[in-house]
């Protein structure tokens, strides 16, 4: 195998990872802060790429595109924390994997209804697309380069967010006690609904910046919810540090896997056995990734809580 | 007599009756249902005893599901295509026989919940939740790439499987054999709730600490609740594939655990009947929903939505007030 296509492999799987990323923060911060689950963050990833596939298809802007997804996802889960939400925060997890199960149901079959079954697509703008030549001869699609450079911008906002302004202090202090901070006068269920707008903000931008590269339908949203839960519970749940890490791990691991297991079964086995074997334990390699941590680390990387 | 065993017998009479209507005005379609709804009560009723008794929320019992569809999919397609399964060391050879496939769907996803269950009880809580959630991935993403049994497109069973003395083809007698399995599951779970094992799972679930103190081990008395939860699911994944006469990966797929935990709540958790009341109202949903509109899962959602914020303790819960073994 040669060095150029293992370096292309590696910066799919940071692509992958950065936008993992993107989608986990915000369920991570919204476990850490509010202690949900939200099983419907795929649906805002889904809202966030039709909105943008739909401003896209009557402006012909990109950067329109993407403003509209951050903001509809956004608002759509202020709205729903407003209205739904906010009851669950004192329930226990099986009520909120319910509730967010449902909400699921009707975001999906909402969007199908709106906008019917067939996939839209979402071009490239023409200033991104085409490959760059990176040192060492690598031709790379400039896009999946600019996703990895935006994905990491964004990890550097959310930092500063969290360490430097004084709305990171507050969910700082949410985090760890919630009475203190209503008792000193902080407006609590604003606060939540703002964690849970920025978190749904991010999904839906995530899903117009992946929403590019494939193709834009109901059920988009779910196999990234999935992921993202794997990143969240191996870093760690609450830990945007763990997060971050994790996000790159389950990228390249997915990524890697997907290429070098197949390559290595070949060393001792036939070559269609090997690589139906190679693709079938690829395909689990992130599950077995995240259970290991578990077994280990029953509260992830770098989780505090249970 | 409670307000709820007077639910549970009339749940039960409905179960009898309504088959036997169907079965006089000659509406095959509706014993299709119905056996539909028996089946996924079955295996809600697999998922209860660990989400109920228990309190583990399993969102990963589609993998015991699948794996039950699997069982009887591997032994029936074998033994329709005349190939063995296993040549050497030993013989093993398909059949298509419901009592050896249910044996088998029972055994394997056993031993599978087993192993997920000695892993995933380390952890509590949310990891729990997402632990078991990522071994039914597992499953399904193996069923999907792993080609001898069809992969991606799943595997279709050509004559339903049969049962010594029975017409397994004749739709009232197949309902006959799921409505007798879920009854005498049933009263196996009635027993186990009230037996030694099942009132110490109960305590676990309140308090931990006060059943380790009694000196028993709150992590073997879920593993053997978990155990026995997955082999009831894998029954019920036999059945269901042998009802459809197809298996395919979505019967491991995330959306199948949600399901079958959703019929469980929509119920009424830790009750009896809460399952068989769950699956048999989503069952109806569908059919009366699905036929007024293509969206009816928008329908399901908001009513799921308000059960779960509003009408808590399920279907059961709402019509029979508190149950005794119900916090």
């Amino acid at each position: 195998m040669s060095m150029i296509l293992l370096a292309e492999q590696v910066l799919n799987g940071l692509q992958l990872g950065i936008m993992l990323f993107v989608m986990a923060a915000g369920l991570t911060l919204v476990f850490g802060v509010m202690g949900l689950i939200n099983l419907a963050h795929g649906s805002l990833f889904m809202i966030g790429a039709f909105a943008a596939a739909a401003v896209a298809g009557a402006t012909g802007s990109f950067v329109l595109a993407l403003i509209a997804a951050l903001s509809a996802a956004a608002a759509v889960g202020a709205l729903v924390e407003v209205v739904v939400i906010r009851r669950l925060y004192n329930r226990d997890h099986l009520d909120q994997v319910l509730a967010t199960f449902a909400l699921i149901l009707i975001f999906s079959e909402g969007t199908r209804w709106l906008f019917g079954s067939f996939p839209l697509f979402l071009n490239i703008p023409s200033y991104l697309a085409g490959p760059v030549s990176l040192p060492g001869g690598i031709e790379y699609p400039l896009y999946r380069l600019t996703l990895i450079a935006v994905g990491l911008l964004i990890a550097l906002g959310l930092f500063l967010l969290i360490s430097r302004t004084r709305l990171g202090i507050q969910i700082r202090a949410g985090e760890n006690d919630r009475e203190m901070i209503a008792a000193l006068g902080i407006d609590i269920s604003k606060l939540y609904t703002i964690v849970f707008a920025i978190g749904a903000g991010l999904a839906g931008l995530a899903g117009a910046l992946v929403g590019a590269i494939q193709s834009v339908q109901v059920g988009m949203g779910e196999p990234v919810l999935i992921l993202a839960f794997v990143v969240i519970v191996i870093g760690g749940i609450g830990s945007i540090k763990g997060a971050l890490i994790a996000s790159i791990l389950v990228g390249l691991t997915d990524t890697l896997g997907g290429v070098l297991l197949p390559a290595l079964f070949k060393q001792f086995m036939e070559a269609s056995a090997a690589t139906s074997a190679g693709s079938s334990l690829s395909s689990m390699l992130i599950y077995i990734l995240m259970a290991g941590v578990l077994i280990v680390r029953p509260t992830g990387l770098f989780g505090a809580r249970a | 007599m409670t307000r709820e065993s007077l639910f549970n017998i009339v749940m039960m009479s409905l179960l009898i009756l309504f088959p036997l209507w169907a079965w006089i005005a000659d509406e095959p379609f509706m014993i299709t249902l119905a056996t539909k709804a028996v089946i996924l009560a079955l295996a809600g009723v697999g998922l209860n005893i660990a989400l109920g008794l228990g309190g583990l929320v399993s969102l990963g019992h589609a993998a015991f599901f699948g794996i039950g569809g699997y069982a009887m999919g591997i032994l029936a397609s074998h033994a329709q295509s005349y190939s063995p399964i296993l040549e050497s060391p030993f013989l093993i050879e398909g059949t298509k026989s419901m009592p050896v496939i249910w044996l088998v769907a029972i055994i394997s996803s056993g031993l599978a919940a087993l192993a997920i269950g000695v892993l995933s009880l380390r952890t509590t809580g949310v990891y729990f939740i997402m632990i078991t959630l990522a071994f039914g991935q597992m499953l399904f993403f193996f069923s999907i790439s792993w080609p001898a049994y069809g992969g991606e497109d799943g595997l279709p069973i050509y004559v339903r499987n049969g049962f010594p003395g029975l017409n397994t083809l004749d739709p009232i007698q197949f309902y006959g054999i799921c409505f007798a399995i879920l009854a005498v599951v049933l009263f196996f779970c009635a027993r186990l709730a009230k037996s030694p094992f099942g009132l110490a799972l109960n305590a676990a679930r309140q308090t931990a600490e006060r059943v380790e103190t009694v000196g028993i081990s709150p992590y073997r008395l879920r593993l053997a609740a978990f155990t026995i939860s997955g082999m009831i699911t894998g029954l019920a994944g036999a059945l269901f594939a042998d009802l459809n006469r197809f298996v395919s990966p979505t019967m491991f797929s995330w959306q199948t655990s949600g399901e079958i935990m959703v019929f469980v709540i929509l119920g009424g958790v830790a009750r009896l009947f809460g399952p068989v009341v769950g699956a048999a109202l989503f069952i109806l949903l569908e059919h009366l929903l699905g036929g007024l509109s293509d969206y009816w899962h928008i329908y399901l959602g908001l009513l799921l939505l308000l059960i779960v914020l509003f009408a808590r303790g399920g279907v059961i819960g709402t019509f029979a007030g508190k149950g005794a073994n119900h916090d």
